[in-house]
């Protein structure tokens, strides 16, 4: 066990420098000036520009910008942004917010995705599975940007149940809202992958022997059909918190939320190199060990599965 | 129906239930489920008791109702059910508005083996959890007393190692194993009549044996009444001592277990018994007494037989083996199959290592000729046939097939291409190996356009000879696989596998996902056909009944070599390994006064010490 999970966390490392590599490659290739864009319509002096250049290695070949790059980062110094702050700052502003935001987004999803899912499967067929079945599909079907302006206006503007903006101050509270229209959309497909899981779980055999052992029908719900049920689950769960940290560009944009998918956003534009890798490296290594977790509870859950 | 009330009287110390008086009673039980909104019946009127220490079996094909009307004892049939009549147990009524509450009966009074102990047991909890659970519910004790009560069950079901049994997830356990660590969870809590649905089906025949044994010992321990759900009328013989036949959800006879099988009354019945393969009364070279065999083979006494007896059928069989050699001994011509020192492995995937499932084989099928490959799960018995169709490399040795040597062709190679349209290939389960999205027709006629044999007019013409020869109506022809039933489509993949006029077909246990009688009408079926159109075949079958009735020569295998081979005369009259014995003891006779003596040989087998 101890050895997968080191065989694992060593998968890092190529991952993590095939990654970087691309994305800085990707970063280089893209056409313009990052520095001439940086001051728009004015013409800055020429000595301005090559320090700026020389600042941020431009004026080096592609090997030795990403070489240096490597370097920094093994010491820990990811240096500063084109608007001179420092990146390591901002990573630490808008990787927790974020977080907060993900974490939300990934409690609703699955509480209300799994006991809608549960139920809308124990009642397969009645009136409730059908109506789920098709509210979910509407979320999937409605694009979240249509989602996101719709709630903000009722529930921030009209109603007034929330703030419709966060802004600068992202706390639990503020970004309920965001979190709902973030979370809404995979709370679908969890709500429809545990509804089929548990609909073919429920005629199983060993839940026949549950019931014929003369346990409650809640117990042969919670202790047999549920945990069983869970497995594609929690795959699915797993793979998307990685996604949720990546930001959301479309929901942090409508709530103004200052977290990574803004950010990132921001910084592909303007082709800040040093940020946009600093970001995605950091997002690297949350997917790695947010996979890694999935299978140590899919591990947990399903006991057929063992590592070595 | 006929009157039960002469059941045989059984030695019983109850003091629990006095004997004689039903721990169940049924009375116009009907059982109904609800398609479309129709009411279909599953179960008409049945009535029938079961006393304390008496086992009841109740028989009957699939759809017959057997399994449906026992689950509605205690409510387990899905909702769009519906259950009406009597069911008493010890007085208790269990249906309708006056029934008591299901759920304290259900594993308390009445508890369930299933047929399938891979899925019966949930995955995800250790066995002991699941038996804990049980006992908890229905006790007020503490988990350390539950535990010390569950460790007992699993030693009283004779698990060789009960603590590593309760700590082990179902998985971890063989099928057998699985299945003892059924009947502990059954049997926990004393109840006063156990269902037992399909309890050996899944099982190896020498696992069926133990279970079997094992039944047999708690029944008369516990005192528990049993009713035994089966299609097995070999296990029927082994165990019951009063049988119920069911067809299309009618009981059409009741009667002593002597009674149904000395003098079935029921055209039915008639018909049941006289298609269940009889090992020993396979082919027409005369009937095998394997009972007697085995004696002499294993020097072996019976208490139950006269010595004389014994000694007489010893002679008769020697004679037979005598004059079956004879005719054994002449020529045959070159080998359509021909292993010599063959390993066969799964090669590696990823980090799973190569599998070597097969080990040092040699054997060889001539023109015309049945070989019988028989063996337990694992034995490695599939894995030669699909070696022989070239889907498994050959790890070691020559493999020859229809004369030409594939041990090292490349898979998917144009030699293994080519040499597949000599070879042809039946199933084992039919639903799956046919395509559902192609009529039958097309399904038939494949191989033949794909080999460019025929096209056109000419290929439908095939196809409708093709259909003839398996017996089906030419009109199924633009019929789709789920209109069929099961023997049907077994017969379009007889059809599908004759169809580019094979040297050698390989016959993968295509008549085990069948009901006996129409196992019974396929194997008839593919004899003539073998006779007529003289195919060599390798007929891989866990059955040994099933091998008798085709089979020229019989190869036995064990975990992963073969252990025996010679023909099907040399193996029934004279098994020289232990392991082909013990086999051949473990096939239960669906006859309960020779299975009583074959029973005796097995103990006496298994009491020498032989593994």
């Amino acid at each position: 066990m101890i050895r997968y999970i080191i065989r694992r966390l060593l998968q890092v490392i190529p991952v993590f420098l095939g990654t970087t590599l691309l994305v800085y490659y990707m970063v280089f290739a893209l056409p313009g000036d990052p520095i001439a864009a940086l001051f728009g319509e004015r013409q800055p002096p020429q000595s301005v520009i090559d320090a700026l250049r020389s600042q941020y290695n431009l004026d080096q070949p592609f090997w030795v910008q990403y070489g240096l790059f490597l370097k920094n980062l093994f010491t820990f110094n990811l240096g500063v942004d084109f608007t001179q702050q420092p990146i390591a700052a901002t990573l630490a502003r808008i990787f927790p917010v974020t977080a907060m935001l993900a974490i939300e987004a990934l409690i609703i999803q699955a509480v209300f995705g799994v006991l809608f899912g549960v139920f809308a499967g124990l009642r397969k067929g009645k009136l409730f599975d059908s109506t789920v079945l098709v509210a979910s599909l509407v979320v999937i079907a409605v694009p979240t940007f249509v989602l996101g302006f719709v709630f903000q206006l009722i529930f921030g503007v009209q109603l007034g149940w929330a703030k419709p903006t966060v802004g600068a101050n992202a706390d639990w509270g503020n970004l309920i809202l965001p979190a709902v229209v973030l979370g809404l959309v995979s709370f679908a497909y969890v709500l429809r992958l545990t509804r089929t899981s548990v609909i073919e779980n429920m005629n199983a055999d060993y839940v026949r022997t549950a019931t014929a052992k003369g346990l409650s029908r809640p117990r042969v719900v919670l202790a047999h059909i549920l945990r069983n049920s869970m497995i594609p689950v929690v795959t699915y769960l797993g793979a998307n918190l990685g996604g949720l940290m990546g930001g959301a560009i479309v929901t942090e944009g409508i709530f103004n939320v200052p977290g990574v998918g803004n950010k990132l956003f921001q910084a592909v534009q303007r082709g800040e190199g040093p940020t946009v890798v600093a970001i995605v490296s950091v997002l690297v290594l949350v997917f790695v060990v947010a996979n890694l977790l999935v299978d140590l509870l899919y591990a947990w859950l399903d006991p057929r599965i063992r590592y070595e | 129906m006929t009157d039960n009330s002469g059941a045989i009287p059984l030695e019983t110390e109850s003091d629990k239930t006095a004997p004689g008086t039903p721990v169940l009673e049924v009375r116009d039980l009907s059982v109904d489920f609800g398609v479309e909104k129709k009411w279909v019946p599953a179960a008409i009127g049945l009535n029938y008791e079961v006393r304390a220490g008496e086992v009841l079996a109740i028989v009957g094909e699939s759809g017959s109702g057997k399994s449906a009307s026992s689950m509605a004892l205690l409510g387990l049939l899905p909702s769009n059910s519906r259950v009406r009549g009597s069911v008493k147990l010890s007085g208790k009524e269990l249906i309708g508005p006056d029934a008591t509450r299901i759920r304290e009966v259900r594993g308390k009074d009445v508890a369930v083996i299933f047929q399938e102990p891979m899925t019966a047991l949930n995955p995800v909890y250790t066995v002991g959890a699941q038996i804990v659970e049980t006992l908890r519910l229905h006790n007020e004790i503490s988990p350390d007393e539950a535990k010390k009560r569950a460790l007992h069950m699993l030693d009283l079901v004779e698990l060789p190692d009960p603590e590593k049994a309760f700590k082990s997830y179902p998985h971890q356990l063989s099928g057998g194993q699985r299945q003892r660590a059924m009947i502990a969870q059954s049997l926990s809590c004393d109840p006063k009549l156990l269902i037992a649905d399909e309890p050996t089906t899944a099982l190896d025949v020498t696992v069926q044996a133990e279970i079997l044994d094992l039944m047999r010992h708690l029944r008369n321990k516990l005192d528990s009444a049993i009713i035994l759900i089966t299609h097995d009328m070999g296990v029927v013989a082994d165990l019951a001592d009063r049988i119920a036949v069911m067809r299309k959800g009618v009981i059409v006879e009741t009667g002593t277990a002597q009674q149904i099988f000395s003098n079935p009354q029921h055209e039915y019945t008639q018909a049941l018994l006289a298609a269940v393969p009889h090992l020993g009364q396979g082919a027409d070279s005369g009937d095998v007494d394997v009972t007697a065999a085995l004696a002499a083979a294993t020097h072996t006494e019976l208490e139950s037989v006269d010595p004389d007896e014994l000694a007489r059928r010893e002679r008769e069989n020697q004679e037979a083996l005598k004059a079956a050699a004879e005719e054994a001994a002449k020529p045959k011509g070159e080998p359509v199959l021909e292993l010599t020192d063959v390993a066969i492995e799964y090669p590696k995937q990823g980090r799973v290592p190569a599998f070597r499932a097969v080990e040092g084989a040699n054997l060889v099928i001539h023109p015309g000729e049945v070989l019988g490959l028989v063996g337990e799960s694992g034995s490695g018995k599939t894995t030669i046939g699909r070696a022989a169709v070239g889907l498994l490399p050959v790890a070691a040795g020559t493999m020859r097939v229809v004369g030409q040597d594939i041990s090292a062709a490349k898979r998917n190679g144009k030699q293994l291409h080519k040499l597949r349209r000599d070879i042809g290939m039946v199933f084992q389960d039919p639903s799956s190996s046919l395509n559902p999205r192609l009529p039958i027709g097309e399904s038939i006629g494949e191989p033949m356009f794909l080999a460019g044999v025929a096209k056109g007019a000419e290929l439908q013409n095939r196809i409708e000879k093709l259909l003839d020869q398996v017996e089906l109506p030419r009109g199924y022809r633009n019929r789709y696989p789920h209109e069929l039933s099961g023997g049907q489509k077994q017969r379009v993949g007889i059809a599908r596998a004759l169809s580019l006029q094979p040297k050698l077909m390989v016959a993968d246990e295509p008549t085990s996902a069948l009901d006996v009688s129409v196992q019974a009408k396929v194997l008839e079926l593919f004899q003539n056909l073998q006779r007529e159109l003289g195919f060599a075949c390798l007929f891989v079958t866990h059955d040994l009944a099933v091998v008798d009735v085709l089979a020229d020569r019989i190869c036995v295998m064990q975990r992963g070599r073969i252990v025996e081979q010679g023909t099907r005369d040399q193996i029934l009259r004279n098994p020289q390994e232990p392991y082909t014995q013990r086999l051949l003891a473990a096939v239960p006779l669906p006859d309960p006064e020779k299975q009583r003596e074959r029973r005796e040989l097995r103990a006496q087998l298994m009491a020498a010490g032989i593994e």
